[in-house]
């Protein structure tokens, strides 16, 4: 039988995996998709618990998450497009004007 | 909540996929291998009795907004840009802590599961979730989020016209 434990280990494998993305690639595009892998491993864990406690209520918040995330990723690739003008790089480890 | 081997299958498929999306080198495979990840995700909601969140998956994740991120990559021609197709970047210490970090993360699962997080057992409520009774809920109990939500993707939509029209203005 699969438990609400399996749907945790799975969402927490792929946010894992995600953060290590975010951390370790220096390619702002990647940067953005596991942002993105991570959010939609929030949703799962959303869901499968929507299904474990009988309650709507999770999936009506699954809506609001990705709705923030569509407004975050098209501002977000705005940036990405209006640094790659100005610097020809979108290496987040060459975009440092503001560092001290 | 599913059959196992197909829970199994499904995980398996979208591990894969992540673990490939973070390690390829080219952008635009990492674009497809996350197509392939939410895909996977979405017949895990259907799984979890909420069809229409697997088809807004589908067409908003999978679609619109991966449609966007090739859409960028290839305007950008980001998949040969210089210093960014390595697997690993950064400092040394900040690969240290990242991964560190990681472990941490995964020493906190560990302990969750360890304690168990529900009651055990397969106690599913089987629940009314067919689009009707999700959109009784989401315009009784939170219209004004959902207003809210309008407003955020006006300020959206507003951001990214004045990013695009900074150049000819200047």
């Amino acid at each position: 039988m699969v438990t609400i434990e399996w749907y945790v280990a799975l969402s927490v494998t792929l946010f894992l995996i995600g953060s290590m993305g975010v951390l370790l690639r220096r390619n702002a595009i990647i940067l953005f998709m596991s942002i993105e892998m991570m959010l939609n491993s929030a949703n799962l864990l959303f869901v499968a618990f929507a299904r474990y406690l009988g309650d709507l209520d999770g999936q009506v918040l699954v809506f609001f998450v990705i709705t923030v995330a569509a407004a975050e990723v098209a501002v977000g690739l705005a940036l990405i497009v209006a640094i790659f003008r100005t610097k020809h790089s979108i290496n987040i480890d060459e975009i440092n004007l503001l560092k001290g | 909540m599913g059959n196992p081997i197909v829970f199994l299958i499904l995980a398996g498929v979208a591990v894969v996929a992540a673990i490939m999306m973070v390690t390829s080198r080219n952008a635009v495979h990492s674009a497809l291998w996350l197509v392939l990840n939410f895909a996977a995700i979405a017949i895990l909601y259907l799984i979890l009795n909420a069809p229409f969140i697997a088809v807004v998956q589908i067409t908003v994740y999978a679609g619109a907004i991966m449609v966007l991120f090739l859409f960028v990559i290839m305007l950008l021609g980001a998949e040969q840009l210089r210093g960014v197709t390595a697997v690993v970047g950064g400092e040394r210490w900040q690969q240290v802590l990242a991964l560190f970090s990681g472990l941490l993360l995964l020493g906190v699962m560990g302990i969750l599961l360890f304690q168990g997080v529900g009651g055990g057992g397969d106690t599913a409520v089987t629940i009314n979730s067919n689009p009707a009774a999700l959109g009784v809920r989401l315009f009784e109990a939170y219209t004004l989020p959902f207003e809210l939500t309008g407003v955020l993707l006006l300020a959206a939509m507003i951001g990214v016209a004045i990013f695009s029209f900074r150049k000819k203005r200047m």
